[in-house]
């Protein structure tokens, strides 16, 4: 099947080409194949092409940050949120709260869960924002972290409070002034995240954690202790038990929570950092112990009796995912009626009753309608945080762009870069 | 690299002498190149200038970033990172033999002896690929957890002291090692490698193991010096499906793995979804491409085969 080719083609994919409709087999030879690429360097090489393709500075969006709001004539809103964080009806297809809103205000909501994780959604809308252009999304989902660096950028809108009466009367001190968005001039908070411990009573065999120290330093976890990679509820929850507040700490603290947790990676204590799949290692037993999202946990012990949650005396990590409207977006007061409509008491405690997160409204309103629906989640601590509860809660706080840079930078180099 | 799976036209006997057609006809060859050069310069050479620009910028989210030709950021990717470039050659190395050594008697297998079975067995080959990347990956999470069957027969039969001894496993697990990671590129990528054999040994003549024995040659010789050469293509248009995109790889690194078995890919992905390092992270795309176009080329002035296929 050799085939001896002339030199005399020069462009080398017609080379390949003519052989291919001459002689059948021969398609593609180690030559052609060579050579193409050969020539496509050449081509990539074109250095001059290069210098054309800077990214523009952030925030310096043409054309304004608002579009014209399409409200009153397109009676509809696009909400992208997480998988599964949303009440849902026994057929699998329907959302309740979401049907009795377009009922009430003839607003369709085109509803995607489309974020399954913060860093890879802001690679997706990234261009779209940077180049000022609508993401075709009017409301998103974002944790803390991510919505303060969208706000930091210019990317996210600023609210109308008139539109949002229920959420300014009911939104909860807890989640009232966060430092990267004072008085909450751009987000609200969809649900709240506690991040806390979770284990395996059948992996610990008998060992006992009630703190990170513990799954750090008692050998009988060896290999077999979970920390996340989302950086802030790793590291917050090591500062915590180091004795430090995550929101108020400085770079020597987090140097300090860095060299704690090498230790343990350099002496196989944790076994590995995961994303949302620390649940099936958790349910399987192959983490013993590891630091998880309450919301997730609260979901798991159903399935699993095994698995638990238990929070440090040290404390534990309060985030919370927050509604922004971003830039450009077609639907702007649309958006901010569906946000207002899920701090009324009776969808909030709806959403709550279906999710276990934490619900952002007031303790006081939302508890009745939530006992009338099922009196042990008005009870749970996760769901409506008591006193207790909420003396034992701290947030991350917030990064300037260097230090995130820095952080995230320490952080990887952690987790195997 | 789509000619690679369209079926060829039939083999027509080469003609000694070949003139280019001429006048409009000549055209033609052009026109039928067209989509493919434009899907190229659309999805592969645009973002390929794009990337090669990133990787010598400068500066960051909020600053933009600007073409400064800072050539360093390239040394400093590869001091950085070349234990993760070292690992991924490994990993991806030893998961294409281990590849070529279980699909090679397979793919011979169907080629030669499968008679009926032969469409069957290929479907199940490539069965598989009916379900997602990432929940054959997670499947393997079941298959190796601490306390299942695997492990525990592993635990047993003493195999996992062995392999603590090599140092590719850790305690008694499998789960989080080195073992565990090239167990997973194994199985994702073996139908790259059984497709190709395939295709190549069911081309040779059965007329020619016959003349093989009618030469006294035993079976074993006959495969040495009459099958095995022939294979070439098939085991090198298979070595490469398999080794380019397991080097490439970070799902099984991500899933299977641990801290210390974090593959190039990986890198790549957190450099640029996490730290937003993003010249970083094209630099290490381009080194990678780099790295394993030179080891491609070698391999196949090596392997001495013209034919891909």
């Amino acid at each position: 099947m050799e085939q001896n080719e002339p030199e005399r083609l020069s462009p080398a994919q017609l080379a390949a080409m003519r052989r291919s409709l001459t002689s059948g087999r021969a398609a593609l030879t180690r030559r052609s194949l060579l050579r193409a690429s050969a020539g496509g360097a050449l081509v990539a090489g074109g250095l001059g092409a290069l210098t054309g393709c800077g990214i523009p500075a952030a925030g310096k969006t043409q054309g304004g940050v608002s579009a014209e709001d399409h409200s009153a004539k397109e009676k509809t809103v696009n909400f992208s949120n997480w998988t599964e964080y949303i009440d849902i009806d026994d057929s699998g297809k329907r959302h309740p709260t979401l049907e009795a809103f377009t009922k009430r205000t003839g607003i369709t909501v085109k509803y995607t869960e489309d974020i399954n994780d913060n860093n890879e959604f802001f690679a997706k809308i990234k261009p779209q924002l940077a180049a000022g252009q609508d993401t075709g999304r009017d409301i998103i989902v974002l944790t803390d972290w991510l919505a303060g660096r969208l706000i930091r950028l210019g990317w996210a809108q600023k609210l109308d409070p008139s539109n949002l009466p229920h959420a300014f009367a009911n939104l909860s001190d807890q989640f009232r002034s966060p430092d990267w968005d004072p008085g909450r001039a751009y987000s609200y908070p969809w649900q709240g995240i506690s991040t806390v411990i979770a284990y395996n009573k059948k992996a610990l065999d008998g060992a006992e954690v009630k703190s990170v120290s513990d799954m750090l330093d008692n050998p009988k976890l060896k290999g077999r202790v979970g920390f996340l990679t989302e950086m802030r509820d790793t590291i917050g929850m090591t500062l915590l038990d180091m004795g430090k507040d995550p929101a108020k700490f400085t770079d020597d603290d987090y140097d300090a929570a860095i060299a704690r947790l090498q230790k343990a990676v350099d002496s196989q204590q944790i076994r590995r950092f995961t994303g949302n799949d620390y649940t099936s290692d958790l349910t399987k037993g192959d983490f013993a112990a590891c630091i998880a999202w309450a919301g997730d946990v609260v979901q798991l012990k159903a399935d699993s009796p095994d698995v638990d949650f238990m929070i440090p005396d040290s404390g534990y990590l309060t985030s919370s995912d927050n509604m922004l409207i971003p830039n450009k977006a077609r639907h702007k007061t649309n958006a901010e009626r569906l946000m207002d409509y899920y701090y009324e008491p009776g969808p909030a405690a709806e959403l709550a009753a279906y999710i276990n997160y934490v619900t952002p409204v007031e303790a006081t309103k939302v508890r009745p309608y939530l006992a009338k629906i099922d009196q042990s989640a008005a009870d749970n601590p996760l769901i409506i945080p008591d006193q207790s509860m909420a003396a034992k809660s701290r947030a991350f706080r917030s990064l300037s762009q260097k230090e995130e840079t820095a952080y995230e930078a320490k952080f990887a180099k952690l987790t195997g870069a | 690299m789509s000619t690679l799976t369209e079926a060829p036209p039939p083999l027509a006997p080469p003609a000694p002498e070949q003139k280019p057609p001429r006048g409009r006809g000549r055209l033609v060859p052009y026109w039928l190149l067209l989509p493919g050069i434009l899907w190229l310069l659309v999805f592969f050479l645009m973002p390929m200038v794009y990337q090669a620009s990133t990787s010598v910028q400068t500066g960051s989210l909020e600053e933009g970033y600007k073409v400064t030709w800072h050539f360093a950021t390239y040394w400093d990717a590869l001091a950085e990172y070349w234990p993760q470039f070292l690992r991924s050659v490994l990993y991806a190395g030893t998961a294409t033999v281990l590849c070529l050594l279980l699909g090679y008697p397979l793919a011979y297998l169907i080629a030669f002896r499968a008679g009926r079975w032969r469409n069957v067995v290929l479907i199940l080959v490539i069965a598989p690929f009916f379900t997602s990347f990432l929940i054959r990956t997670l499947a393997w999470k079941t298959i190796l957890s601490d306390g299942g069957p695997v492990v525990g027969a592993l635990n047993t039969l003493h195999v996992l002291d062995v392999t603590n001894w090599l140092g590719i496993t850790a305690g008694d697990r499998v789960l989080a090692t080195p073992l565990a990671v090239v167990c997973g590129l194994t199985y994702n990528f073996l139908p790259f490698m059984i497709l190709p054999l395939y295709t190549s040994l069911e081309r040779i003549d059965p007329r020619l193991h016959e003349a093989a024995g009618d030469l006294y040659a035993r079976p074993s010789t006959t495969f040495r010096k009459v099958t095995f050469p022939l294979s070439m293509p098939g085991v090198v248009s298979g070595t490469l499906l398999t080794f380019i995109p397991a080097s490439g790889d970070y799902v099984n690194a991500e899933l299977l793995g641990s801290t210390d078995t974090r593959m190039v890919g990986n890198v790549i992905q957190t450099q640029f979804l996490r730290v937003l390092d993003y010249p970083t992270a094209a630099a290490l795309s381009f080194i990678l491409m780099a790295a394993i176009l030179i080891m491609v080329t070698l391999y196949i002035r090596r392997s001495g085969t013209e034919d891909l296929v």
